[in-house]
């Protein structure tokens, strides 16, 4: 066992309780800064993956993001215009099957039509607002999760009768209908059409399923009067974090409006950089914290050690030696608090994996923890760090004490 | 005694020439002025004075563990004050070392680990090479039974042997001692005391080393080949051999 090795270690077992103290410091912080990162990117993924799962990853619109150009604005540099109506636009993306061919010849993914359309649900006597989202049983799965959503009957069940309706679980639950039961429908412009309930969804989002109904395509667009509508395409591609470079692109081929989940959740996804920020200040806080308790171990030792520094050091021990030995007990300090921490933040992450979490906004659910070796390898170095920048400087102080100064207040 | 009084001629082991020391501070104060010493091979020097006359200080300046103000420490006809801090340190680690009036062993280690603390420091022998000299010198000082204790498990003339011990580990030039029998009884200073003569007379044929020490003993001082008188910082005229 080399020298340093050995004096570091019979220092660090004289003062047991101490390094003990220590040790706990590193590894609460350690332990604490592993439990919260692996929560916070656990609910963090979670959450996109739920919002990944329960949208479109890019839905393109009959919207146009500029009023259309009048012919003055193509002809001259600069015009000005008063008083102009826009003309009424059919609603609808023209030749939407065309458009359709065109983004499957190229797109990793899957592209189905769907028609956004509101209508009122008259059941029982009572009206209740829904939207109702026709769309093509075949194609539905590959864009978005409603097939394994469906709680009662199946997707397929639209094609059983002429009208068939599937509604969100709070939806039917709100107005009081089961499977089997014939709600009446009534348009934007009055059109009233009876349908089947045929089976019933259920998305977890609790502002999705007391709001939505699917339809085939067909009937929503009897219910908006207008046959052979199709207002949103609906895109899903296989790298969901490459959807926005997708969607400029097919904005730019089609002209029509295409917003990438990401786009559309912009504020949220905001919102997580600074949860982010925030949970990396409180993880630094809590190892800066743990690392003054290895300060403060490293100086009471240096400082109880003054005259085992001043004979060594006249016994001709270089200063550089004195110092490894000090930065050798805060490190060791560090390893066992960052190893005991590793143990503290599993457990702890795997009692918090057992906590039961209501939402009103969600079904409840367990808290989603994120297992990742980075959150531990990342606290370990920081944790690591801290303790030996911690050691440093009382090390460095006791290497440059002057052996004569003890000796001869000793003797 | 039987030796010769004189002292036996060649280059110096240790030698000052015009040191001065002086410290600053609030009120600046001379420890040492003027010294020019020189300590041959094989000889055993004694240096005597009265108390605050600046015989620790002087063998701080020796022993390099100070620097002085002025003049030049030679140790091995090597001149020491251009050297670096490591450069020092080395140096006494190799060719010099230290018994003080209180043991100063470290006390988490056992006798056998003090000893061997200089030689690990040194890193020339192996561990079984360290162990087995270590177990020498502690056997030679009659401590053979007492390697594994820890310094608070012995007495205070067992405690100040193994210093002596851990003194000869890397097998020195010059042994610097300041009032090694101070805190001893009479039989405890005795045995030190023969032990430190035995030591320079039995170096003499091959490894020839010098001892000087520190005391007020003057029936210690007399056991010296020469003795050396401070007075007030300054070396005063040889006082008579009194045997
Ligand atoms: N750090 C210091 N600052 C100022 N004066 C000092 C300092 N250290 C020592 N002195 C003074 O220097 C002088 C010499 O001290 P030194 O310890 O060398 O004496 P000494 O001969 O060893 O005495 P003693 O026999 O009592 O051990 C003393 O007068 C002492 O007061
Ligand atoms: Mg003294």
């Amino acid at each position: 066992m080399s020298l340093v090795l050995s004096i570091a270690l019979t220092h660090i077992r004289a003062r047991l309780r101490q390094t003990l103290v220590g040790l706990l410091g590193v590894a609460t912080g350690v332990g604490f800064s592993v439990m919260m990162a692996a929560l916070m990117e656990g609910s963090q993924r979670d959450f996109v993956s739920q919002l990944v799962d329960a949208l479109p990853h890019i839905s393109v619109s009959d919207q146009r993001r500029e009023p259309p150009p009048q012919p003055a604005e193509d002809a001259f540099d600069a015009v000005e215009i008063h008083g102009l109506t826009t003309p009424v636009i059919r609603p609808g993306i023209k030749n939407p099957y065309a458009i359709i061919a065109s983004i499957e010849s190229w797109l990793p993914g899957a592209v189905a039509p769907s028609v956004q359309s509101k209508a009122v649900l008259r059941f029982a006597g009572r009206d209740t607002a829904a939207s109702v989202v026709g769309i093509d049983p075949r194609r539905e799965p590959n864009v978005s999760k409603l097939a394994t959503q469906i709680v009662a009957g199946s997707l397929n069940d639209l094609y059983k009768s002429s009208n068939a309706i599937i509604l969100g679980s709070g939806l039917a639950k709100r107005i009081g209908a089961r499977v089997g039961n014939s709600v009446t429908m009534v348009g934007g412009n009055g059109r009233t059409m009876s349908a089947t309930v045929v089976a019933l969804s259920r998305t977890g989002v609790n502002q999705l399923d007391e709001n939505q109904a699917h339809t085939l395509i067909k009937t929503a667009q009897i219910l908006a009067g207008q046959t052979g509508l199709v207002n949103e395409i609906r895109v899903r591609t296989h790298d969901a974090m490459g959807a926005r470079e997708i969607a400029q692109r097919i904005e730019a081929e089609t002209r029509y409006k295409s917003v990438s989940w990401l786009e559309a959740n912009e504020d949220l996804l905001s919102a997580f950089q600074v949860r982010n920020f925030i949970m990396f200040a409180v993880v630094g806080a809590i190892l800066l914290v743990a690392s003054f308790g290895t300060y403060n171990i490293i100086s009471t030792i240096t400082h109880e050690k003054t005259r085992d520094i001043a004979i060594m050091k006249s016994l001709g021990m270089p200063a550089r030696t004195v110092r490894r030995i000090f930065v050798l007990e805060a490190l060791m300090i560090g390893v066992m608090g960052v190893i005991a921490g590793w143990a503290l933040g599993y457990a702890m992450s795997l009692g918090m994996g057992q906590v039961e979490f209501k939402s009103p906004f969600m079904d409840a659910t367990r808290l989603p923890i994120l297992y990742s070796p980075t959150h531990y390898l990342l606290a370990g170095a920081v944790a690591l760090a801290a303790s030996a920048i911690a050691g440093f400087f009382p090390a460095r102080k006791a290497a440059s004490l002057q052996p004569v100064d003890i000796i001869r207040g000793a003797s | 005694m039987s030796l010769p009084a004189t002292a036996p001629q060649g280059r110096p082991l240790i030698e000052t020439r015009g040191v001065t020391r002086v410290i600053g501070g609030d009120i600046p104060a001379t420890l040492v002025a003027g010294i020019d010493f020189a300590v041959q091979p094989g000889e055993f020097v004694a240096v005597t004075g009265p108390s605050g006359s600046g015989k620790s200080s002087l063998l701080y300046l020796l022993g390099l563990l100070d620097k002085p103000t002025t003049g030049e420490v030679y140790v091995d006809g090597k001149a020491t004050s251009e050297l670096s801090e490591d450069a020092r340190a080395a140096l006494r680690l190799s060719s010099l070392s230290f018994v003080f009036q209180f043991h100063f062993l470290l006390p988490e280690f056992t006798a056998m680990d003090n000893v061997m603390l200089p030689m690990r420091a040194l890193g020339k022998l192996n561990d079984k090479e360290m162990q087995a000299r270590a177990l020498d010198i502690l056997a030679s000082l009659g401590l053979g039974d007492h390697a594994r204790k820890r310094p608070d498990q012995m007495s205070g003339g067992q405690r100040q042997r193994v210093a002596i011990a851990r003194a000869l580990a890397n097998d020195p030039l010059v042994i610097l001692a300041d009032e090694p029998t101070g805190n001893l009884d009479t039989v405890s200073s005795g045995q030190v005391l023969s032990i430190m003569r035995n030591l320079v007379d039995s170096s003499r044929t091959d490894h020839a080393k010098a001892i000087i020490i520190v005391t007020h003993d003057l029936d210690l001082a007399a056991k010296a080949d020469r003795r050396v008188h401070i007075v007030d910082g300054r070396i005063e005229a040889p006082a008579p051999q009194d045997d």
